[in-house]
C-alpha cells in the first residue's frame, strides 16, 4: 500500500508540488497569525521554509536543487523552475500602469547600471581582502556578487579556475538568499513602499529570484515593478562582466 | 474563456524571451537581456489597447489573474529548490561577498530614489506586512 502511494505521489509530481506548497503556505499564514501576531508577513515564513527545506534536503541527498533532489518531492522542482517562476512574474505584470513605469523608466535604467557596478565592487573589494591579486580571480568574484549567472559566465570567458568560479556562483546565491530574508526586514527604512522605490530596488538588486522572493514577502504589489528592471540585470551584468569591468580590474590589478 | 487570457500571457512570455534571446545574441552575450520585462511590458501594453480588451476582462481576465495568484505559491517552490547549501558552504569569501553586495545596494534604494517624479506609497495591504511605512520614498 505504502508502495503504491509512492507510486501515486511521484508519478503525479507537479500536482504533489501543488499540495505541498499549499499546505506549507496555509502554516506559514497561521504561524504568521498566531507566532508573530502578523508581523511576519506569511508568505517572508512560506519562503524561509523553503529555504529551510532546501538546506535539509541538500544536507540529505547531496543535490544542488534543494527538495527537487528528493523523488517524492521532484515536482517542486518544476513548479519552482525558471519557466513556472517567468510564467508567474509576467502574471503579475497584469493591471500595471504603463504611467508608473514611464516615470521611473530613466531611474530603473540608471540603477541597473549602479546596480551592477556597486556590486561587482563590493565583491572584488572583499576578494582581495581575501587575498586574491589576480585579475581573473577578482573579476570572477565580483562578478559573481552580481548574481550567480554572471559570475560563471564571466569567470568561463576570462579564464578563471574552476574555484574560483565555484565561489562566485556562492557568492551569488548567497546574494539571492539574503535579498529573500533581507528585503520584507528593511523595506520599512528604505523607503520600498512604492512603484518607483520597487523599480529602483529591482534595478539594484538585480537577482531574479532574490527580488522575486523579497518583494512578494514584502507586498506582492511591488513585484511587477522590481522585476521588471531586474530581468534586465542579469544580461548587462553579462555583457559587463567580461568586457569593461574585466578591462578595468586588469589596469588596476 | 480562460484560456484566452492564459494564452496571452503564454505569448506574451515567449515573444518577450524570444527579443531577449536575440538582444543576448546581438551584443554577444550568454545571457537572455530582459526577456520577461520586455514581456510584461508587451502585456502591460495589451491590457491598455481595445483590440485586447476581451481577452483581459470576465472569464479570459481570470485565467491571468489564476497564474498572478500562484505567484508566491511558485516562489515558495523556488525557493525550496535553491542550493542553500553550497550558499552556505561557500566559505566566508563567498558569504561576505554575497552580504555584503546586498548591504551597500540596500542602503543605494533611497538614494536613487529620489532621483525622477516621485511616486505615491501604495495604500496600506488588509493584512499587516512590514512594508507599511509612512516614510516616503
Amino acid at each position: 500500500m505504502m508502495e503504491t502511494l509512492r507510486t501515486v505521489i511521484t508519478a503525479n509530481g507537479l500536482i504533489t508540488a501543488f499540495a505541498v506548497v499549499g499546505i506549507t503556505v496555509w502554516l506559514s499564514y497561521v504561524m504568521s497569525k498566531y507566532l508573530t501576531a502578523g508581523r511576519i508577513h506569511g508568505s517572508a515564513i512560506a519562503i524561509i521554509l523553503g529555504l529551510a527545506a532546501a538546506y535539509w534536503a541538500g544536507m540529505v541527498t547531496g543535490g544542488s536543487r534543494g527538495v527537487a533532489d528528493i523523488g517524492l518531492l521532484a515536482g517542486i522542482g518544476l513548479m519552482g523552475g525558471g519557466m513556472m517562476r517567468d510564467f508567474g512574474i509576467v502574471s503579475t505584470a497584469f493591471g500595471v500602469h504603463l504611467s508608473e513605469l514611464k516615470k521611473a523608466g530613466m531611474v530603473g535604467v540608471i540603477s541597473i547600471f549602479a546596480g551592477v557596478v556597486v556590486s561587482f565592487v563590493v565583491g572584488g573589494l572583499i576578494a582581495v581582502a581575501f587575498g586574491y591579486t589576480d585579475a581573473e580571480s577578482i573579476t570572477t568574484i565580483g562578478a559573481g556578487a552580481v548574481t550567480y549567472i554572471v559570475g560563471p559566465v564571466t569567470g568561463t570567458a576570462i579564464g578563471a579556475s574552476s574555484e574560483v568560479i565555484a565561489i562566485s556562483v556562492a557568492a551569488g546565491v548567497v546574494k539571492s538568499i539574503v535579498v529573500m530574508i533581507g528585503t520584507p526586514m528593511v523595506a520599512k527604512y528604505i523607503g520600498l513602499n512604492n512603484p518607483q522605490s520597487a523599480m529602483v530596488f529591482g534595478g539594484l538588486m538585480g537577482t531574479t529570484s532574490g527580488v522575486a522572493g523579497g518583494l512578494a514577502a514584502t507586498d506582492p504589489r511591488l513585484v511587477p515593478y522590481g522585476a521588471m528592471t531586474a530581468t534586465f540585470y542579469t544580461g548587462i551584468g553579462c555583457l559587463m562582466g567580461p568586457s569593461i569591468l574585466y578591462f578595468i580590474v586588469r589596469a588596476i590589478a | 474563456m480562460i484560456i484566452y487570457g492564459v494564452a496571452l500571457l503564454s505569448a506574451c512570455l515567449l515573444a518577450g524571451l524570444f527579443i531577449g534571446e536575440l538582444l543576448g545574441q546581438l551584443l554577444g552575450v550568454q545571457a537572455n537581456v530582459g526577456g520577461v520585462g520586455i514581456a510584461m511590458l508587451l502585456l502591460v501594453l495589451a491590457s491598455g489597447s481595445d483590440h485586447f480588451k476581451p481577452l483581459m476582462t470576465g472569464a479570459s481576465g481570470s485565467g491571468i489573474h489564476f497564474w498572478s495568484g500562484m505567484y508566491i505559491p511558485i516562489v515558495v517552490a523556488m525557493a525550496a529548490s535553491q542550493n542553500v547549501v553550497a550558499a552556505v558552504g561557500g566559505g566566508m569569501l563567498a558569504l561576505l561577498a554575497g552580504v555584503a553586495a546586498v548591504v551597500v545596494s540596500f542602503a543605494l534604494v533611497p538614494v536613487l530614489s529620489r532621483i525622477g517624479p516621485q511616486s505615491e506609497p501604495l495604500p496600506p495591504l488588509n493584512a499587516p506586512t512590514t512594508s507599511n511605512s509612512k516614510a516616503g520614498a
